[in-house]
């Protein structure tokens, strides 16, 4: 698999996630946001981080990054598109993406460990995952209470767009094990042709055996069987 | 020369945690008539033009496609001329 992964200025994990897929054996390299060529890849990753120092709103300046452009033009034409954490926001601002990221109704910047329920297995990136299965996946952000207006949010359930959602340990969606504030505990969704994934959690952060949970691997290896067993 | 003036404001059916919590500290700060606070952005432009249409349609776009969310925000815009 050919990994793209965006480094804007002020981009942090960028090199996390180069380093997940390129341990995984896949062919990833990172792309200056003020290149022009994509590298044909198979999947595109916009990275967590402050991009532009969140100056104005996160993610608003770097969806005006040149190669912003691509990226567009490549999901247009179907091509897998990740965003975690701050490339979510940036995928809400370029349109890619329905609704917004405000800031923690709790006001504090979060990092923590969350469990995660799938909502679905019908996307690229939950394929291979079972729907209810849990997983302990670390969230970091201060912007991540998801908001759509009512219509937005039930065109989000009716199409079966919401891929993961914020619960307890046992699987539970109470008010309680939402960390933001986001509407129906909303953690990642999916595009309407499901596409372009955008989720608030660090799937990169729990992907190798040096860390404490392994359960964002699980998201990779969907993405593989999904290249794997062809489209 | 003109300058923009551009209010951004969360939409009233948007709840705004940090103005709740603002209201908040005015309370403990003994301000018991304040009932609510909404927290925005201010932001000015100047512009090298003396047209007002043609700045405030300038300034519109420039809101639409940068400055404001729509998903969550309004905005208004006020021109006034300044001395360069």
């Amino acid at each position: 698999m050919k990994v793209s992964v965006i480094t804007f200025p002020g981009s942090n994990c960028d090199h996390d996630a180069h380093e997940v897929f390129r341990s995984r054996g896949h062919d990833a390299r990172l792309i200056w946001h003020k290149d022009h060529d994509l590298q044909e890849p198979d999947l595109v990753i916009l990275p967590g981080g402050f991009s532009y120092g969140d100056y104005l709103r996160s993610g608003a300046l770097a969806r005006f990054s040149p190669i912003m452009n691509e990226v567009i033009a490549f999901a247009q034409k179907s091509g897998l598109v990740m965003g975690i954490c701050n490339g979510f926001q940036i995928l809400t601002e370029a349109g890619l993406l329905p609704g917004t990221l405000m800031m923690n109704s709790g006001l504090h910047f979060l990092c923590k460990h969350q469990t995660l329920r799938v909502e679905s297995s019908d996307s690229p990136f939950t394929k291979s995952l079972e729907v209810g299965s849990l997983l302990d996946v670390p969230i970091a952000h201060k912007e991540g209470n998801y908001f759509i207006d009512s219509e937005g949010l039930k065109a989000l359930q009716d199409n079966d767009q919401i891929l993961f959602r914020y619960c307890d340990p046992q699987g539970n969606l109470t008010p309680e094990a939402n960390p933001n504030g986001s509407l129906d505990n909303i953690a990642g969704i999916v595009n309407i042709g499901r596409n372009v994934l955008g989720m608030m959690p660090h799937p990169e952060r729990s992907a190798t055996e040096s860390v404490y949970s392994q359960d964002g691997s699980q998201i990779f290896q969907a993405i593989e069987s999904f290249f794997d067993g062809g489209n | 020369m003109l300058k923009a003036k551009i209010f951004v404001e969360l939409k009233p059916s948007v709840l705004d945690p940090q103005g709740k919590a603002v209201t908040n500290s005015l309370h403990n700060l003994g301000f018991k008539d304040v009932t609510q606070t909404r927290i925005g952005k201010y932001i000015e432009i100047v512009f090298d033009n003396s047209d007002k249409e043609d700045v405030s349609r300038q300034t519109t776009e420039i809101c639409d496609s940068l400055l404001a969310n729509l998903n969550t925000e309004n905005y208004h815009i006020e021109i006034e001329e300044i001395k360069s």
